[in-house]
């Protein structure tokens, strides 16, 4: 193999050469007395003869080395240049020629020794000096001519530069033998000069130098062609010519040769990145103090080049972490079993059109259970969020931006950034990372990426309306769910769509909805789910109809657009109309399948409920004859299932083992008192929802869930039935409240307890706030936390309380009727028994909070937002008995933090 | 299709003799002038995919040979009320820094040629809206000028 590349680039060089060769030699009949242009001749012959040695090409080596001699003599002057000469040397280029077809053709030499051309320039080069040096050279051709294996003279002079630039080019286009097959006239070595001319230089031709910027240029050229191709095929398709269509089937084929082609050209092996690696790990692993062997498998699998580029950092930033955080110490290595000199193992490969590189490392692994705390600590999960994950996904969390596991930062890595810029970069150019890692055995990271960008494969589809085209990396499958039954798969848990495939839940968007367009009429048949990859995540796509696959070209957007990310770009179809492309990852976290932005979509819909005045959200259930019970969802911790199994009995009450908890699980049937009820067989699985506060959880167990509603209500109190708030009008049905205070107190005394055993820092807080419902769902807050709560209508109406009352805290909305909560705080002031009493102001969004934070208020907090309404109450009321009297008023009007 | 503008070259001679070439179009009843280098071409109404949350302004996209065009709908830029049913705005397709862009107007004028003299900063009085896109005034015969900023006119982040 070594050696045929050796040959490639001698054929490749003397090829080159011989054309110079050529011309030179002719020009130095016009100038025979150039000293220049022979001692370029002179070399050109000289190396080739000389690699012909080397390479053992016996036949070949002979004739030139005789030449060389003719040269050499006239390149010292010893005698001038005939006509003849110039013959000889032309004829000697050609039998180079000829030989060097051969050679490519055969690999060895054509056999013949040319013994009357060997004659000939002996007799040239004897003729006129016959005592000169070359008598040697007669001897020894006498010698060549009856041994056809001379011994050969090794080259005296390393290979000039010219052989190092021909093999670059060597390296950079098509292998030879991939050319050989066009030509088969190639294996019969032509023995006429000329026709050696018109051929003999195909390794020459098929590699040039081309610039990367026309390579790019006839990339966007056949992508306009593969545009204008679709345009073809889609107007051929409503044609009946023959003739048409035999020529539009052409125009298919080499179109799609013809971007085969091209996207050949911008091809590059991975191990061009690659190479710069083991440095990398060499260095690396020595200021670490640490043994890591490089390993690489598949350095020849080939990507475009713009990709490669995008990748060279991502690889590098991954391979440094590995180095880094993953293989440890030798002595470390040793304790545990594993040899001292840890291993990397660079892999690359294709599969289904997308190149899979994985860097392995036998290193450490990552701990998940580490990962998950640091999360927590970091504030990008909640802790009973980081519980729900599971090992894989707890790993992955190390791409989230701000985050690194790492004990102490290093000159390498431990900064947290990074993962999430290799996440970006690789989902720029459409690839995707995943982690995987087991603790002390070691991290695999897996990037998928597409083999090229230009043109890519898409999925038609149409949504309200409208054509959208769906880049098929990130498709995984289509699912179609026909008639009534079909639309029933679709369930609802909290609030989101969720359609149960395969045994799992998968969160489902609207197309239409997310991106804002008129539903197309309801009552079509069928349900057409694209089920889709985003990130580590998947969720399924509602659209309208799916269309073809088509090759698309991915055009980017005017900056007026680039704010949207629900597009990756657009493209121009077969009629010529302009479609969009989904950003997919955009769209995930448009419709909140996708969890990093979740909680903004959570802010925004806040927003929009105080916008939309009192709407809420309220978990639907049915429980006994009470066929439909409402609770706000904001109360609810969780919902969950349990087989009647699990449920077991404990000091006379039913408990379930949860979260290595014991959780107390109260039938609401029977605590609302229905008569004959609680003898009822409970539902398996039971169904339950979960409240907790604090570390305190109840479950009530309820016969179905039935929706999740949001709506504006006004809750109209009446107090006759217990452990019911009042009932309202909710998705056009009359729903009854559940009052959760007393439903949980009288199922669960340790509830209860919990609020009486710690009195003294649950003061009686007083809701200020004109709007019933808002006043009510608060209250509801502040005495599931145990605080007594006294309810003020509007600004009056609350001084009157406070004077009449002890009241620990307020909590006031901002818009308090007959004044606004600014007045309250301002006539609070005024009296010295109220002056000190904290107030924290109720605001509908997070700008109005921010606005209002330092003025008037010791705390603000968003109108819904239970836990930190608790929080700075919690706070306010700790500040209160540390501090001695004389300086309450002023340092809470200085306003908190 | 296009009706093809001037050679450039007569703009610039224009600069000595402190004479300027306009591309002008009417939006509403109001007379609009850009000037002639920074048109590209002029064309009839073309269909367009819409683009679903895109700034109000975003008319959608088109296809313009090829090339992907983004249309801004100058009525709604400018705050003015909707153009009637039925009348099909021409789109004056503009160059940016960023690739050509598509100014959907009511009615394409002539390229007219102005004198430095007559020239206005806009007045203080207009509407906010749109004289925040107005670099400035020409007092013509009869009638006024007014110079758009294209570049501002499509900074529509800005607005939205």
């Amino acid at each position: 193999m070594e050696d045929d590349d050796i040959i490639k680039e001698f054929l490749i060089e003397s090829t080159e050469n011989l054309s110079r060769l050529e011309l030179e030699i002719v020009e130095l009949e016009q100038r025979p007395d150039d000293p220049a242009l022979l001692a370029s001749i002179f070399r050109t012959v000289h190396t080739i003869k000389g690699t012909c040695g080397f390479l053992a090409f016996s036949n070949l080596e002979g004739v030139t080395h005789i030449a060389e001699n003719m040269l050499s003599q006239l390149r010292n002057g010893e005698r001038n240049l005939t006509p003849e000469l110039t013959s000889l040397i032309l004829e000697t280029t050609d039998v180079i020629k000829r030989e060097l077809v051969s050679i490519e053709a055969a690999g060895k030499e054509s056999g013949d020794t040319y013994d009357d051309l060997r004659r000939r320039l002996t007799i040239a080069c004897n003729g006129t000096t016959p005592a000169a040096a070359s008598g040697p050279v007669v001897t020894r051709t006498t010698e060549t001519a009856t041994d056809p294996a001379p011994a050969v003279v090794a080259p005296q002079t390393p290979l000039p530069p010219a052989v190092e630039g021909a093999s670059a080019v060597a390296r950079s286009s098509q292998p030879a033998e991939e050319q050989n097959p066009d030509h088969p006239a190639m294996a019969n070595v032509p023995a006429e000069a000329e026709k050696v001319g018109a051929k003999g230089s195909a390794i020459a031709d098929a590699t040039i130098r081309v610039d990367v910027g026309l390579l790019d240029k006839l990339m966007n050229l056949v992508g306009e062609l593969v545009l204008a191709r679709n345009q073809v095929l889609q107007f051929n398709s409503r044609q009946e010519d023959a003739a048409l269509n035999g020529t539009a089937q052409r125009l298919n084929l080499i179109t799609t040769q013809l971007q085969e082609g091209v996207m050949k050209t911008r091809m590059q092996p991975i191990g061009v990145v690659w190479n710069k690696l083991p440095r990398v790990v060499r260095d690396l692993a020595a200021s670490c103090g640490k043994q890591i062997q490089i390993e690489m498998d598949g350095a020849e699998t080939e990507l475009d080049k713009s990709i490669i580029e995008a990748i060279k950092d991502p690889l590098t930033h991954i391979v440094r972490n590995c180095c880094d955080h993953g293989i440890e110490t030798p002595d470390v290595r040793v304790k545990r079993g594993k040899p001292a000199q840890g291993r990397l193992l660079l892999r690359a490969y294709h599969e289904g059109g997308q190149v899979n590189i994985e860097i392995i490392d036998d290193g450490g692994g990552i701990n998940a259970a580490k990962v998950k705390q640091k999360a927590v600590e970091k504030g990008l999960l909640r802790p009973e969020q980081a519980e729900a994950l599971t090992e894989r996904e707890a790993v992955n969390l190390v791409f989230r931006p701000g985050f690194s596991t790492a004990e102490k930062v290093t000159s390498i890595s431990g900064r947290g950034v990074g993962m999430d810029v290799v996440k970006t970069n690789i989902e720029k150019i459409g690839g995707v990372v995943d982690l995987a890692s087991k603790t002390g055995e070691g991290t695999t990271v897996k990037i998928k990426i597409p083999l090229t960008l230009a043109i890519i494969p898409g999925l038609v589809i149409n949504s309200g309306g409208e054509r959208f085209i769906i880049p098929q990396v990130s498709l995984l499958e289509l699912l179609r769910l026909e008639g009534e039954a079909g639309k029933k798969q679709i369930e609802r848990i909290h609030g989101t769509p969720v359609y149960r495939r395969r045994g799992s839940l998968l969160p489902i968007a609207y197309l239409n909805e997310v991106l804002a367009l008129p539903a197309t009429s309801s009552d079509s048949e069928v349900l057409n789910i694209v089920v889709l990859q985003a990130e580590d995540r998947q969720f399924g796509l509602v659209v309208d109809a799916i269309n073809d696959t088509q090759e698309i070209v991915v055009k980017p957007l005017g900056k007026q657009l680039k704010g949207l990310t629900s597009y990756a770009g657009a493209t121009i179809m077969g009629d010529g109309k302009v479609s969009l492309i989904l950003d997919i990852t955009g769209i995930g976290q448009l419709s909140g399948v996708l969890s990093e932005s979740r909680d903004q979509l959570r802010g925004e819909a806040a927003k929009n409920e105080a916008s939309r005045e009192e709407r809420q959200t309220f978990l639907l259930f049915r429980a006994g004859s009470f066929e439909r019970m409402a609770v706000p969802l904001s109360l609810v911790a969780r919902l969950e299932e349990f087989p009647a199994s699990r449920i077991e009995h404990a000091g006379g009450k039913l408990v379930v083992q949860y979260r290595e908890r014991i959780l107390q699980l109260t039938r609401l049937s029977s605590v609302l008192g229905v008569p004959g009820d609680a003898s009822a067989a409970m539902a398996d699985p039971a169904q339950v929802i979960v409240f907790s506060d604090g570390d305190h959880m109840a479950g009530l167990v309820v016969d179905q869930i039935i929706d999740i509603h949001d709506e504006s209500i006004k809750v109209g109190k009446k107090g006759d039935s217990q452990g019911l708030s009042g009932s309202a009008v909710i998705g056009g049905k009359v729903t009854d409240f559940l009052d959760l205070p007393a439903v949980l107190r009288t199922a669960d005394e340790s509830w209860t307890a919990q609020g009486a055993g710690s009195p003294k820092n649950r003061g009686t807080v007083l809701v200020a706030d004109s709007r019933s419902f808002s006043r009510g769902l608060v209250r509801n807050y502040l005495e599931l936390a145990g605080h007594p709560v006294l309810e003020a209508v509007d600004q009056p109406d609350a001084l009157e309380k406070l004077d009449r009352n002890e009241i620990a805290a307020v909590v006031t909305s901002r818009n308090l009727s007959a004044g606004g909560a600014e007045k309250l705080v301002e006539q609070m002031r005024k009296r010295p028994g109220l002056a000190h009493i904290p107030v924290v102001a109720l605001c509908d969004s997070r700008e109005e909070m921010v606005a209002q934070n330092s003025a008037h208020f010791s705390a603000c907090v968003e109108r819904f937002d239970r836990a930190s309404l608790l929080d700075s109450l919690e706070q306010l009321s700790a500040a209160l008995q540390d501090q001695p009297e004389a300086t309450r008023p002023a340092e809470l009007a200085g306003g908190r933090k | 299709m296009t009706e093809t503008m001037h050679d450039p070259a007569a703009g610039r001679d224009n600069v000595e003799t402190q004479t300027k070439q306009f591309s002008t179009f009417y939006v509403a009843d109001l007379f609009f002038g850009i000037e002639v280098l920074k048109v590209q071409e002029v064309l009839r109404y073309l269909e367009m995919t819409s683009v679903p949350l895109a700034p109000d302004v975003i008319e959608g996209l088109i296809n313009l040979r090829g090339q992907i065009v983004t249309a801004v709908d100058m009525r709604r830029r400018l705050g003015l009320p909707k153009r009637a049913d039925g009348e099909t705005p021409m789109n004056m397709v503009v160059r940016s820094d960023e690739g050509a862009v598509s100014l959907l107007v009511d009615e394409i004028g002539d390229v007219l040629e102005v004198h430095a003299d007559s020239y206005e900063p806009p007045p203080d009085n207009m509407p906010k809206k749109q004289r925040a896109l107005i670099e400035g005034v020409y007092k013509l015969d009869g009638r006024l000028l007014l110079v758009l900023d294209s570049e501002r006119v499509l900074q529509t982040h800005s607005i939205n």
